[in-house]
């Protein structure tokens, strides 16, 4: 049956309450099991052979010694994985990238992997393999590596997106551009007209939990995968096709997942378990260590950003330009295109262009990260947009609220806004008792926006009514954040029933049909529309029945907070039905009462926020410590609100660690220098203040609840509101993020020299 | 395999015996031998404070302990916080608090914050915070956790009088 998404402002007795997680308990009390949770009779441990070279030709792998080692029962190189792409590219660097395929393309690509009886016997066949290498030169830097005389790393990579294509292979795998109106035009008519420089480091989303997997495959072929993933579906697709298997023979289960922020998105290790799986003709667990999660897993991409924007002295922007390289790693990907989409998102400007290049060099295939290119964009943009308030002589917020991007302005990337939040965030801001509070010396306030998409997808979800009354829903999209709950209080919500009456749980890929990669902000937005729908299909279900029970015609019946009734004077002396009452009846009345939805969620609704920050930096040492911090951000609707305000905090906690500390760090030889949490320093408890929040709702007219996303918008204004406090406390503009203690003291060693300075706070 | 010594130790109370090859972390020993997986690996170094325990009461990340350590001490794992199926007031704050997201954190966080309120039961905020800098949330911003362990305190305390 056909359901409607549109927005009804429907009265909620269930959504917006803050209940318990239904998967508390578990969690608290050490049951929850994540990937490395799982074990199986019999089952080997697997360990992957790194190469140590950022880009070397891989001449000769002699595995015979290791095979030979007591105990070791399969050892696999790219022999082991033949090629059944079938010309497809993006396939194929997915193949190449979980082993090299005689060429290391980074420090840490898997060039083999053994399975044995225990994990000291496969470290001991670790050191038997033989691997001949023949170093070649590398580049690991995203301007380096555009330059003509960088070293190529794939000679078929030719530049798309330039007319004519190049006829010479290079490093610049895309060219993007987009934009509208005239900016030539525009800056002619600007009073002022800036231009500055930014560049971010690499980032790793450093989920707590290493990427881990449980694989067997059995000897019919037929087999199965625990494993901590985002995607159980895509990962069942992607792994299914690389080892040539049907999609319905593997069943991928997602175990609890430890954190994701995209990096869970895309498989690593996962084809090598099934693969180690198939020769052993055993149960196989592998889990990564954390070396290996920074090495060999996706983090984001570093970049290289030109920002230039002109404005009349009265605070209209009639132009700005945006030119953004971003690093991918060692394969092509579609960065660029995201920053150009997202760069200018929060403003409408008439004239306007955004220029993205996708670049490869010898580092980990980047993955998406939280609002994957955005923060990058947002830095640049965020940062010029106080420069150029500055400049005007007016108050940051009152011009970027001169130029917001209000319902009927032209995006980017080409659509019209409906109606959409950052107008609103950006007056709360104004509004917000943070803005009063008192600056002290060598402190500074910053106020940055950010934007995300969100998106929906194909998603699918199952409703059962047990024969008790009590609801059982499968959903396919995972839990990594207390999605659940939320699952619950809307199916709760639409069947009139209560709270703890719905269980929830995260479907196999035998147990439901496709439901997209859980990401792009999508979870709540796309399986709370089916669960909505299967809810009122399973409502037409129970009038029926219920009309049965009463011996009415079902157009009689009505369903109002959970209860069946006869409509109709004539009809006034029959009992009322509960679902309880209904279900118990199912066996005589037709059998099992269920609702199911298959739906491709359209319409999500965009994100918007606003953040303020206030730090305090030591001159003496260059550390920023972060004051205070205020998110404000438009939900659409927070079904429940605990956690969205944990999305909140969470992402503008990341946003915070890429601000002040985090960044890969790569040596003259190409090798990561710090594949690790201490010197990979993610922000701790004693670094941050307490993070307050505010929900705007304002509906996402494409959803029955109004819902937007919420997960990844609040990951993109930090960068600029951390980079815009510092500049406000020191008078010193940091353009290059991390802006850690090094980093700034530089910087404001070098501002008795530099007239790049804005007024101290 | 490496050479086996006969570990007996006490863990959330019951004994348990298991051979221990002498080159295998105490975090590995817990979670293959004695089936406590509650217990996480975040980082195998000591970084993350995902595999904490107390080990004779004394916080520690069970991956910079050998398992043959542990032979005679007395073990206390996430699995031991609860007491005749109740939940233990921290665990009861951090679901109440939404202190988790993922999850994957909260055993280490329980654990050394338990550690923390038995030594320390009105630590101010800048104390939790330090008292739990040793262990990584990557989900939270770490702003519930904080007020759970709050919430917490107080109640202890309240229960104390
Ligand atoms: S696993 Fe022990 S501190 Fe991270
Ligand atoms: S809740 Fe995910 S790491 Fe803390």
């Amino acid at each position: 049956m056909p359901h409607d998404n549109s927005y009804t402002g429907q009265e909620f007795k269930v959504v917006g309450n803050r209940f318990a997680r239904p998967d508390g308990v578990d969690k608290v009390t050490g049951r929850a099991r994540y990937g490395a949770d799982a074990s199986a009779p019999g089952q080997l441990v697997a360990r992957v052979l790194r190469s140590p070279h950022a880009h070397a030709k891989i001449t000769k792998i002699d595995t015979a010694k290791a095979e030979r080692l007591s105990g070791v029962k399969a050892v696999i190189t790219s022999d082991d994985l033949p090629d059944l792409t079938g010309g497809d590219r993006g396939m194929a660097d997915i193949l190449e990238n979980c082993m090299a395929r005689g060429r290391a393309l980074y420090d840490g690509h898997a060039v083999a992997a053994v399975a044995a009886v225990d994990e000291q016997t496969a470290r001991k066949a670790l050191k038997l393999i033989k691997v001949t290498y023949e170093v070649l030169p590398h580049v690991t830097d995203v301007d380096e590596a555009m330059k003509p005389e960088a070293p190529v790393i794939h000679d078929w990579v030719f530049t798309g997106g330039v007319n004519p294509q190049p006829t010479k292979p290079c490093n610049v795998a895309n060219r993007t551009e987009m934009g509208h109106g005239d900016v030539d035009a525009g800056f002619a008519q600007a009073d002022v007209v800036i231009e500055r420089s930014y560049k971010t480091e690499q980032t790793h989303q450093g989920y707590i939990e290493p990427h881990a997997c449980l694989a067997s495959v059995n000897s019919d072929g037929s087999a199965e995968m625990w494993v901590t993933t985002q995607g159980p579906f895509s990962y069942r697709t992607v792994c299914a096709s690389l080892l040539g298997m049907d999609l319905a023979k593997l069943k991928v289960t997602s175990s609890e997942i430890g954190g994701g922020f995209g990096g869970k998105t895309h498989v690593w290790a996962e084809p090598l378990a099934l693969a180690l799986s198939r020769k052993a003709n055993r149960p196989v667990k592998l889990v990564m260590t954390r070396d290996e999660v920074f090495r060999a897993t996706g983090p984001t991409a570093s970049t290289s950003i030109d920002v230039k924007v002109g404005a009349k002295k009265n605070g209209e922007i009639t132009a700005a330009e945006l030119e953004l390289r971003y690093q991918g790693g060692a394969f092509p990907g579609i960065w660029g295109m995201l920053g150009c989409m997202t760069g200018f998102a929060c403003y409408d400007i008439a004239n306007q262009r955004s220029v993205g290049w996708d670049v490869i060099v010898n580092r980990p295939k980047v993955a998406a990260y939280r609002a994957p290119s955005a923060p990058m964009a947002a830095y640049a943009v965020e940062s010029i947009m106080d420069v150029v308030a500055e400049e005007i002589g007016m108050d940051p917020v009152d011009f970027r609220l001169k130029n917001v991007a209000k319902e009927g302005a032209q995006a980017p990337y080409g659509p019209i806004y409906g109606p959409i939040g950052i107008e609103s965030a950006l007056n709360a801001v104004k509004e917000n008792p943070h803005m009063k509070v008192k600056l002290k010396k060598n402190q500074g306030r910053g106020v940055a926006c950010g934007f995300w998409f969100n998106i929906g997808g194909q998603t699918c979800v199952d409703l059962n009514i047990g024969t008790d009354g009590s609801v059982n829903l499968a959903v396919g999209t995972v839990d990594v954040g207390g999605a659940r709950s939320s699952m619950g209080m809307i199916a709760a919500e639409e069947l009139g029933i209560d709270y703890e009456d719905v269980k929830v749980h995260v479907a196999d890929t035998a147990s439901l049909g496709h439901n997209d990669t859980t990401e792009g902000s999508r979870g709540t937005f796309s399986s709370g529309m089916a669960t909505i729908f299967a809810a009122r299909d399973a409502i037409e279900v129970l009038k029926e029945r219920a009309a049965q029970m009463l011996d009415v015609p079902k157009e009689s019946i009505q369903w109002e907070n959970g209860t069946a009734s006869a409509t109709g004077a004539e009809n006034s002396n029959l009992p009322t039905l509960t679902l309880k009452e209904i279900a118990a009846k199912s066996h005589n009345t037709g059998g099992p009462i269920a609702g199911h939805n298959e739906v491709t969620a359209d319409g999500a609704g965009m994100g918007f926020a606003a953040h303020i920050c206030d730090v305090e930096v030591d001159p003496e040492t260059g550390l920023t410590k972060i004051l205070k911090y205020t998110v404000v951000q438009d939900a659409g609707k927070a079904i429940h609100p605990d956690y969205v305000e944990g999305q909140f905090q969470g992402a503008a906690a990341q946003g915070i660690g890429w601000a002040l500390n985090e960044e890969y760090v790569y040596g003259e030889d190409g090798r990561l220098q710090n594949p690790g949490f201490l010197d990979y320093r993610i922000p701790v408890c004693s670094d941050l203040p307490f993070i307050d929040t505010m929900i705007l709702e304002i509906p996402n007219p494409n959803h029955p609840y109004g819902i937007r996303g919420v997960g990844e918008t609040s990951i993109v204004p930090p960068l600029g509101a951390v980079g815009n406090a510092i500049a406000n406390a020191t008078g010193v503009r940091m353009n290059h993020a991390p802006m850690s203690p090094i980093r700034v003291l530089e910087a404001l060693d070098r501002a008795g020299v530099s007239g790049d300075q804005v007024s101290a706070g | 395999m490496s050479e086996a010594v006969l570990v007996s130790t006490t863990v959330n109370g019951d004994v348990v015996e298991f051979a221990c090859p002498t080159d295998e972390v105490l975090l590995d020993s817990l979670r293959d031998r004695v089936g406590l997986t509650g217990v996480k690996e975040g980082c195998g170094t000591g970084d993350c404070g995902a595999c904490s325990i107390t080990l004779d009461g004394q916080l520690v990340c069970s991956c910079l302990v050998l398992g043959v350590e542990a032979d005679g001490r007395d073990i206390t794992t996430v699995e031991g916080l609860t007491e005749d199926g109740e939940l233990h007031p921290l665990q009861q704050k951090f679901i109440d608090h939404a202190a988790l997201q993922c999850g994957v954190c909260t055993p280490g966080f329980l654990v050394a914050a338990k550690a923390l309120l038995d030594r320390n039961p009105n630590p101010t905020e800048t104390e939790i915070r330090y008292a739990l800098a040793g262990n990584l949330c990557r989900c939270t911003g770490y702003d519930k956790i904080v007020r759970a362990v709050q919430a917490s305190a107080k109640e202890l305390n309240k229960a104390r009088r």
